[in-house]
């Protein structure tokens, strides 16, 4: 099947066919739809267009995250599994096996192509998406000077306590799926596909998105118990992805693409258990049931930073962690975001080792995420009850047009 | 020099006992002499309304002497009484009970304890807001006892940094720490005075210097002292001074009082059961200790309170406390206590579970508190 049918399919019938070079301008960018689907458990999202998708896509519930190293030195081998790797996620995205045949209809003989867990599972929205780490564009593959300024090794910020275990890499692969057993399907066999050519440098499990994406899903809630997201930028805010999300500058390949900070956020949620509701409410800047800004009566109600209480104090207090994040205090720049709770067990001490996995989307990380973060690790009151664990900023590139391969921009 | 010591010892504790049966309800002043090993009550009863203890040190050490409530509540100490030095103590006494008295040579540890009763008509006030309102006086008694001491010792280790007497700065480093870490959520409501004087090197934020304790601790422990450790520590000492003379004019509410207990707990479970705080020294359990000593200091002021709307919580609140204490006097070691790095990860398991128990009972306290 190919990428258009399958928009038909959905009734996204056209929306491939304009496609824009990836030198597009901004008003084309402005004007081109996302390749969305209705966020329908089972559904499949088309693989190929413009964009990638995986970014503006309702978010799914569920995610597994890998970082890889390249351990190839052969600019043709890396080539090659970008190919093959193209095949297998576009495959996986449609609900089929990772190969033809993959898992029990191949010679008995050989291990099966596929892993098999997914079988008789339907597509489940799955969106399996690429990136490519500063430390690629080294000596190695000739990519030195394809590497875009903005793809900058993120400076340290205060209280970063950076596990390197968990940070960086020279490509990450996100999968996302509202089935879990999906999810980790796709990683797995794009893994060992990879054996050899690349090793795994660190992988995430995500359970229960922390954002929604679309006007359409309700604002899920973080593993603080408040709604996570309510400002997000929304798959309908075509302006707002313009301005915000997509990259109109820098090397020919990256363009119309976007730059994904992914931060591993322990939170301490024992202590934050222990906090009372005024405390939490404070920390936020939100009530905990509606998810209203402080101040205001809905979630959706904007947010007044102006607003005085008693004594003239501010309701949305000065170290509020929406105050801090939000456009108001941070120049007008806005981060899609698209993380997940996840629990990674316990940490040995009789805690759990839980938190929020934090992707954000930008066409910047210096001017979006960079300074949005400096703020929260220096003032956000809730630095006392988190801790960044890991942290990894990787150049997403624009979708794959019919007959590409995943990042064929960088090599051409 | 020890024999004749301890012979001094006995004899000082027999003298006290032949004391405290002869004058038991006189009143007047109230004579304590404390030595090494020993704290003679001159008496051990009295009535309702002040009291007055006469503290003299005969000993070798400098010691402390307090007047505890039930639950270890301070009802009034003096510190830092030196050797052939005296000081006089005056308590307030609102109510009949059992009381204990403790001398504490070296100013550690529970010290030498004494049974002392109180007789008489309660003075004591059954009104709630009477109560909150002692509550918090109480615990700015403490504060203020602390921030005392923090100065005293603090000028100390930098005056050890200064004259690059290494190893003596490195003896003083975690007991001047004692004092900032039994008040930290006082000191820490001074924003930008807690990160200029209690800054991890993680933690300072872009074009801030890493200055205060943990510099000093890194320049002692890991890279030498440095060309401007003099200067840092000259800052430090400001900085405390500051921060001290603010910290005595704080008011604190009862709510706040019990948040401050809860979030030393905090602080021991996110920084020192991690041995995040003091990486270079490994000092962690003597922080560990002062954040408990302070929680604790500051549930006993509210205790009366809670005694009155939860006996329930106040039993549980003891039972975890001691368990906690239990749980980390294990690892003391002269005078003070193990290196992290000796403690096993079972060990720290262990005192993480102990945090975790007492923390619980303790972030309950802020709504009995504030409960009409």
């Amino acid at each position: 099947m190919t990428g258009v049918s399958r928009r038909r399919l959905l009734g996204y019938a056209g929306a491939g066919v304009a496609l824009a070079g990836a030198g597009a301008t901004a008003g084309v960018l402005a004007s081109r739809e996302s390749p969305e689907v209705e966020n329908v458990a089972a559904a499949k999202v088309p693989f190929r267009g413009e964009i990638q998708a995986g970014i503006t896509t309702p978010a799914q519930d569920h995610m597994h995250f890998v970082a890889l190293d390249v351990k190839t030195t052969s600019r043709d081998e890396l080539v090659d599994l970008l190919k093959q790797w193209t095949v297998a996620a576009e495959r996986m995205t449609a609900g089929q096996e990772a190969a033809e045949n993959g898992a029990v209809g191949g010679n008995a003989e050989a291990p099966p192509k596929d892993t098999g867990e997914a079988l008789d599972l339907p597509a489940s929205a799955l969106t399996i998406t690429i990136g490519f780490g500063p430390s690629l564009f080294d000596d190695r593959f000739g990519l030195k000077d394809k590497r875009p300024e903005a793809l900058i090794d993120l400076p340290r910020f205060p209280q970063d306590d950076l596990d390197p275990a968990r940070s960086n890499g020279d490509i990450c692969i996100q999968a996302c799926a509202n089935d879990p057993q999906v999810a980790v399907h796709a990683v797995r066999n794009l893994v060992r596909i990879g054996f050899g050519r690349v090793a795994v440098r660190w992988s995430q499990l995500g359970f229960g998105r922390t954002s929604s994406t679309t006007r359409d899903q309700a604002t899920p809630r973080n593993m603080f118990g408040f709604k996570d997201g309510t400002r997000n930028i929304k798959a309908e805010d075509t302006d707002l992805l313009r301005d915000h999300v997509w990259v109109t500058e820098g090397p020919e390949w990256i363009r119309g693409g976007t730059y994904l900070v992914a931060r591993r956020i322990r939170m301490h949620i024992e202590i934050w258990d222990r906090t009372s509701l005024t405390e939490q409410e404070q920390i936020i800047g939100r009530t905990k049931g509606e998810g209203a800004p402080l101040g205001q009566q809905k979630e959706f109600d904007e947010p007044d930073l102006h607003v005085r209480g008693a004594g003239g104090v501010p309701l949305i207090g000065e170290v509020a962690h929406i105050r801090l994040a939000s456009p108001e205090s941070l120049n007008g720049v806005r981060i899609l975001r698209r993380g997940y709770n996840f629990t990674d067990g316990s940490d040995g001490l009789g805690h759990l080792d839980a938190g929020l996995f934090f992707l954000g989307f930008s066409r910047d990380s210096r001017t979006h995420f960079v300074p949005m973060q400096q703020a929260l690790s220096t003032k956000d009151e809730m630095m006392e009850y988190v801790e960044h664990t890991g942290s990894a900023h990787f150049a997403i590139p624009p979708g794959v047009k019919e007959g590409g391969f995943w990042g064929e921009g960088l090599f051409r | 020099m020890r024999k004749a010591a301890v012979i001094l010892g006995s004899l000082a504790v027999l003298a006290a006992c032949g004391n405290s049966n002869t004058n038991s309800n006189a009143s007047g002043n109230i004579a304590v002499e404390a030595s090494d090993d020993a704290c003679k009550v001159a008496r051990t009863a009295a009535a309702t309304g002040p009291v007055t203890f006469e503290v003299t040190n005969k000993g070798t050490k400098v010691t402390e002497f307090y007047l505890y409530a039930e639950g270890d509540r301070i009802l009034g100490e003096v510190e830092n009484i030196g050797p052939g030095l005296s000081r006089k103590l005056i308590v307030e006494v609102t109510e009949a009970g059992k009381f204990q008295t403790a001398c504490k040579p070296g100013m550690k540890g529970d010290g030498i304890r004494g049974d002392f009763t109180v007789t008489g008509d309660s003075k004591k006030s059954t009104d709630g807001d009477a109560m909150l309102a002692e509550a918090t006086k109480s615990y700015q008694r403490y504060v203020n006892s602390q921030a005392d001491q923090l100065l005293v010792k603090t000028e100390e280790f930098v005056n050890a940094v200064k004259a690059k007497k290494v190893d003596d700065a490195k003896a003083l480093f975690p007991v001047s720490r004692t004092y900032w870490e039994r008040i930290e959520p006082v000191a820490e409501s001074f924003g930008d005075l807690d990160p200029k004087i209690d800054g991890r090197e993680d933690v300072i934020a872009e074009g801030m210097a890493f200055t205060g304790y943990h510099r000093l601790e890194k320049d002692l422990w890991e890279s030498g002292l440095q060309a401007d450790s003099e200067k840092i520590a000259d800052q430090l000492l400001t900085d405390v001074k500051e921060i001290v003379s603010k910290a005595k004019s704080v008011e604190l509410t009862p709510v706040q009082l019990a948040n401050g207990a809860k979030e030393l707990l905090d602080e021991v479970a996110t920084g020192k059961i991690t041995g995040e705080e003091d990486r270079y020294s490994h000092t962690d359990l003597w922080d560990f200790r002062a954040n408990v000593d302070g929680s604790q200091a500051a549930i006993a002021a509210l205790r009366p309170v809670v005694e009155q709307k939860d006996k329930a919580l106040v039993s549980t609140l003891d039972a975890k406390f001691k368990a906690l204490d239990e749980a980390l006097e294990k690892h003391r070691k002269g005078d003070g206590f193990k290196s992290y790095k000796e403690l096993s990860q079972d060990e720290i398991k262990a005192l993480a579970e102990a945090v975790d128990a007492l923390g619980e009972p303790v972030s309950k306290v802020a709504e009995v508190v504030s409960a009409k």
